[in-house]
């Protein structure tokens, strides 16, 4: 047997099949596209995220230092030095310090890999063109653990890097521009104005248009030499097998070594302010949606209140509570908000299967058929849920509490 | 005979800049099995009073007992259960709940009660609507019945927790003479036969003939001396209580 009022909200909604249905589609709408658009940016979210943290180094050490060292008179007396007048920034070459210990210190932590890098900008010519490289020197077995550049190589390989020392690896966009191919030789120079030719030995094609025309690799020794670094690397890239330690990780780093140690999440923190204005922007819109539906569901039940004027008089002269009248009210909103609410989880269900099955064709990656990335996970069903119902209760105790409060006689004497 | 409600110098006044006065220092006492007929020009204040007696309103000052419950200090929901428990209202108007049958219109009081199970509660309305000759209507709709079967079934609903004292306000007001003779004759029955007491607001003085006393308002006063004027002629006496 049924509670009273809950027998009585349930006849008041069947005998106001449209009218409830208005607003039931309404919760139904606003909670399939809460968890719809939900899935939607959590999905590109997390696939952006991943794509970042796939694509760029975890943490990568350079030859900066986060602050400019004391100039030695500063040092030497602290209190008096006010000002130091033209200071000349010290011509030394650039690079890492005593690189190797350095890099044992960052190979001995755990559950990380770790690239020595030297990178620098040469000039390429070919057939009397001439354009500006940026030239990574690498050691082929460590790169090929911190980078996906092994995957996106189209043409050659790492390994035959490794076995030519005049060998380098560039991308397909300067193959193109330069009708190269696998074999021909390339002069690079320096800006010290040294020049060398370099044989192609690999090609990699990554899509980022801009990357794949001005990078190059070569091993490390040569690009030390060509560099006029001998013995220096300015770079150290590291992966992690947990890419969210990589804050702690490079902390912990550069209060060690003392160069300045950049985690992906410190590199992107725009991209992440950015994803959290998208956030923002997102659930501001599908509350607004579902704000909207509770506005339907305190039209329906206020309509009720007001058409029932004379069943609360009746029903409270018989005898009943002010608190049995809104429990009626309150209980019709809530089957809309239920029933609203679990449509909407079928239908959200339904309209990310749509989404789901929606393919994209990425331009210039022929073949290559890209789905809209999709978070499924069950916490934005429960949010939606907890969000439409929370709607429709308020939305329904509005107009209850107002509907309990009828005085009878006023009803009474109106009626008569 | 025992009182059942005993009203002492009630005054319901309704606040405002110009306060108004709907019932004036208004005392009474109804006995058990007493049929009362409350009548007076319109707008005189007898339905105030029936509010007042029947505890949907609050007197402004003034006392209420019902059967020797002293009712002056309950609030809203004390008063709300003694009305559920020992009251019954008929009104001119039916007021029964459009969207429910007559037999679910006869169990909203019995289950809100909750003195009897669903089961005894449904027997019991059954045989409520049998003594008001509506019991081949409990599945219908109030829409599909006419005023005077309306009107049955609803006293029959005030009957629902076997009530002390039936309060009602011209029932037989929005009915033909044949459904007002029929719905008077029943109430007089449920004095006679099963010990109900009665107060009833009419206009109808042949109504009030069948009362066993007579009340009359006028400008929410409790007159004495005040007959009907259509009774006047033929010779019967109203038989107001001397205080
Ligand atoms: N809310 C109110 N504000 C002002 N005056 C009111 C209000 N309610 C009732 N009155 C006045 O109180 C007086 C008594 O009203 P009441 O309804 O009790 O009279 P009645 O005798 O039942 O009349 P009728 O025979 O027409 O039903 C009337 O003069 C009415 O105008
Ligand atoms: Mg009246």
């Amino acid at each position: 047997m049924m509670p009273l009022a809950l027998r009585i909200a349930v006849t008041h909604i069947l005998a106001r099949k449209r009218q409830t249905l208005v607003s039931l589609s309404g919760i139904v709408l606003g909670t399939a596209f809460f968890i719809a658009v939900s899935a939607l940016m959590r999905g590109s979210e997390q696939d952006f995220i991943r794509r970042l943290i796939d694509n760029s180094a975890h943490i990568t050490v350079s030859d900066d230092f986060r602050s400019a060292g004391l100039q030695p008179a500063a040092e030497r007396w602290p209190e008096a030095v006010v000002a130091i007048r033209g200071v000349k920034p010290q011509r030394e070459v650039r690079g890492i310090r005593n690189y190797r210990e350095k890099l044992r210190y960052v190979e001995s932590l755990p559950d990380l890999r770790v690239a020595p890098v030297l990178t620098g900008s040469v000039v390429l010519t070919f057939a009397g063109r001439v354009q500006g490289m940026t030239l990574s020197g690498v050691i082929p077995a460590t790169i090929a653990d911190v980078t996906t550049i092994e995957e996106k190589i189209v043409a050659g390989s790492l390994d035959a890097l490794a076995a030519n020392p005049n060998g380098i690896v560039v991308g397909q966009g300067l193959i193109g521009k330069f009708r190269l191919a696998m074999g021909r030789n390339l002069a690079v120079a320096t800006s010290e104005g040294a020049v060398r030719t370099l044989k192609i030995v690999g090609i990699f094609r990554t899509g980022n248009a801009a990357y794949d025309e001005t990078q190059g690799y070569v091993l490390l020794k040569r690009a030390q030499t060509l560099l006029d670094r001998p013995n220096r690397v300015n770079r150290f890239i590291i992966q992690l097998d947990d890419p969210y330690r990589a804050r702690e990780v490079a902390r912990q780093i550069e209060q060690r070594i003392g160069y300045k140690s950049v985690s992906w999440i410190e590199a992107s923190e725009d991209i992440m302010s950015l994803l959290l204005v998208r956030n923002i922007i997102m659930y501001t819109v599908v509350i607004a949606i579902l704000l909207v539906a509770a506005f339907g569901i305190y039209n329906t039940i206020s309509t009720i209140v007001m058409e029932k004027t004379r069943d609360i008089a009746i029903l409270k002269s018989m005898g009943f509570h002010a608190r049995d009248i809104r429990n009626i009210f309150v209980a019709e909103g809530v089957i809309v908000g239920l029933c609203g609410s679990l449509g909407g989880a079928l239908a959200g269900l339904g309209l990310m299967h749509v989404l789901g099955r929606i393919s994209i064709r990425v331009p210039d990656m022929p073949g290559d058929l890209t789905h809209l990335p999709l978070d499924r996970s069950l916490d934005q069903f429960m949010l939606a849920f907890a969000f439409a119902m929370i709607a429709t209760i308020v939305a329904s105790f509005l107009p209850a509490r107002k509907g309990a409060r009828v005085h009878p006689v006023t009803i009474l004497r109106g009626a008569t | 005979m025992s009182a059942v409600l005993v009203a002492e110098n009630l005054r319901r006044t309704l606040p405002g800049v110009v306060p108004v006065t709907l019932i004036d220092d208004a005392s009474l006492v109804i006995d058990r099995g007493e049929f009362v007929a409350i009548m007076g020009p319109s707008g005189s204040g007898k339905s105030s009073l029936l509010y007042l007696l029947g505890l949907l309103d609050v007197p402004t000052s003034g006392r209420i007992e019902l059967d020797g419950e002293d009712t002056t200090a309950f609030d809203e929901n004390r008063l709300a259960d003694v009305r559920l428990r020992k009251l019954g209202f008929v009104f001119q108007f039916h007021f029964l709940l459009a969207e429910f049958t007559v037999l679910d219109n006869m169990l909203l009081p019995m289950l809100r009660l909750g003195r009897l199970d669903p089961q005894a509660a449904a027997e019991r309305a059954h045989g409520l609507l049998a003594l008001l000759g509506m019991d081949g209507h409990s599945h219908k709709r109030p829409g599909q019945l006419s005023g005077g079967q309306r009107q049955r079934v609803a006293i029959a609903r005030a009957l629902a927790n076997d009530p002390l004292v039936i309060l009602a306000d011209e029932p037989t007001g929005n009915l033909d003479s044949h459904s007002a003779a029929n719905v008077q004759k029943i109430l007089r029955t449920l004095v006679d036969e099963h010990g109900k007491t009665v107060i009833t607001v009419t206009h109808d003085a042949a109504f009030a003939g069948r009362a066993d006393r007579l009340i009359g308002i006028v400008d929410g006063r409790i007159d004495p001396h005040w007959v009907p004027p259509t009774l006047a002629p033929v010779g019967i006496q109203a038989t107001p209580k001397s205080q």
